[in-house]
């Protein structure tokens, strides 16, 4: 990868992800989280309740936790694990969020071994759509959304390019600085909320971040 | 109620002092003698602030008498972590329901009503019904 442009060929069209891949997502991610929940917790102080970063550290470190002990057949089953761990031990609204994201993606992936990027893509999607309907948040409502919705764009754009996802979701994460919130915690602050990046949005784009990171560590 | 079994209730806050005290509440203002069965499910584990879906699962089986299950919440991750709950499927009792009210006059309403034998359609009309009730 050398730019955006190159995303359209950074897909290899023959690609195959199987559960070794989204568990490698998982186990990214967590690693993400634990590296950057210091900086989570602190934009959530922001405009939010401070405990971002703590409670998605809890979260995925019982994902991880599981994943280790587990050995789910299947991608699909991978996700929906990762989701009920997110649900049960997050503790805040982005444990039913982030949880119905992966369980929904996993659900939609159904039992097959093994997916192709399309496949993921098309999953993906329906998780995103998801998340919207349990919070009845959009685009602009500067919330996780606005990650996640231009990220499922982006792969729908580019034959599922995961950098281009991930780019697309930092753009949007930090894209909801100038915005007003309107939905959760942080829409209490009216106006007050403008002028802080979004902890939700940072987040989803770390997920997605760990997406394009599994990828190109995978042969 | 055909076969008398009660709705019952279960009331969920951030807070475990909010959720048992609303719960205690309740009961008093539902009047002296046995009422519906009550469950608090209220702040983390660990005794914090936040939502935990243990707490509510366990609360809503202990409730849990065939009749069906009336869940009230305050906001936020209470309200999605129920939903959430209620997606899955497997996590709460047949015949549980998120019931859309104001937390603390919809449980005196939701409780009243169970009590006194309604079903839960009954029991979520009249905590829902609370909302009308305008202060000024």
């Amino acid at each position: 990868m050398t730019g955006e442009g190159d995303h359209v060929t950074d897909q290899k069209p023959d690609r195959i992800l199987d559960s070794d891949f989204f568990r490698r997502w998982l186990t990214v991610a967590a690693a993400m989280v634990e590296r950057e929940a210091g900086r989570l917790t602190e934009l959530d102080s922001a405009i939010g309740d401070a405990d971002h970063g703590s409670n998605l550290q809890r979260g995925f470190r019982s994902v991880t936790a599981e994943l280790e002990k587990e050995s789910p057949a299947g991608p699909g089953a991978v996700l929906v694990l990762a989701g009920r761990r997110l649900i049960s031990t997050v503790g805040g609204a982005s444990g039913p969020l982030y949880g119905t994201l992966l369980r929904r993606t996993g659900k939609a992936l159904g039992d097959a071994t093994e997916v192709t990027p399309g496949e993921f893509t098309e999953a993906l999607r329906a998780g995103v759509a998801a998340v919207a309907q349990l919070g009845g948040a959009k685009v602009g409502d500067k919330t996780m959304l606005d990650a996640l919705e231009p990220a499922a764009e982006a792969l729908g754009a580019s034959f599922s390019s995961f950098s281009a996802a991930a780019e697309a979701a930092e753009k949007g994460a930090l894209a909801t600085v100038p915005l007003q919130a309107r939905k959760g915690r942080a829409s209490y602050l009216g106006e007050r909320s403008i002028g802080h990046q979004d902890p939700g949005a940072t987040s989803s784009a770390l997920l997605m971040a760990a997406l394009a990171e599994a990828a190109e560590a995978t042969p | 109620m055909s076969d008398g079994e009660q709705v019952g209730i279960v009331l969920v806050s951030h807070s475990g002092a909010v959720a048992e005290a609303v719960a205690v509440m309740a009961r008093g203002l539902a009047g002296g003698g046995a009422t519906a069965p009550v469950a608090a499910a209220g702040g983390t584990p660990d005794g914090g602030l936040g939502t935990s879906s243990e707490l509510i699962s366990a609360a809503a089986a202990q409730v849990d008498r065939g009749a069906g299950v009336a869940i009230l919440v305050d906001l936020g991750s209470a309200v999605l972590t129920v939903k959430s709950l209620l997606a899955e499927g497997d996590e709460l009792p047949a015949g549980a329901r998120l019931v859309d009210a104001p937390f603390v006059e919809g449980a005196v309403a939701a409780l009243v009503t169970a009590s006194a034998g309604g079903n839960l359609d009954a029991v979520e009309a009249a905590a829902t019904e609370a909302y009308q009730y305008h202060k000024v």
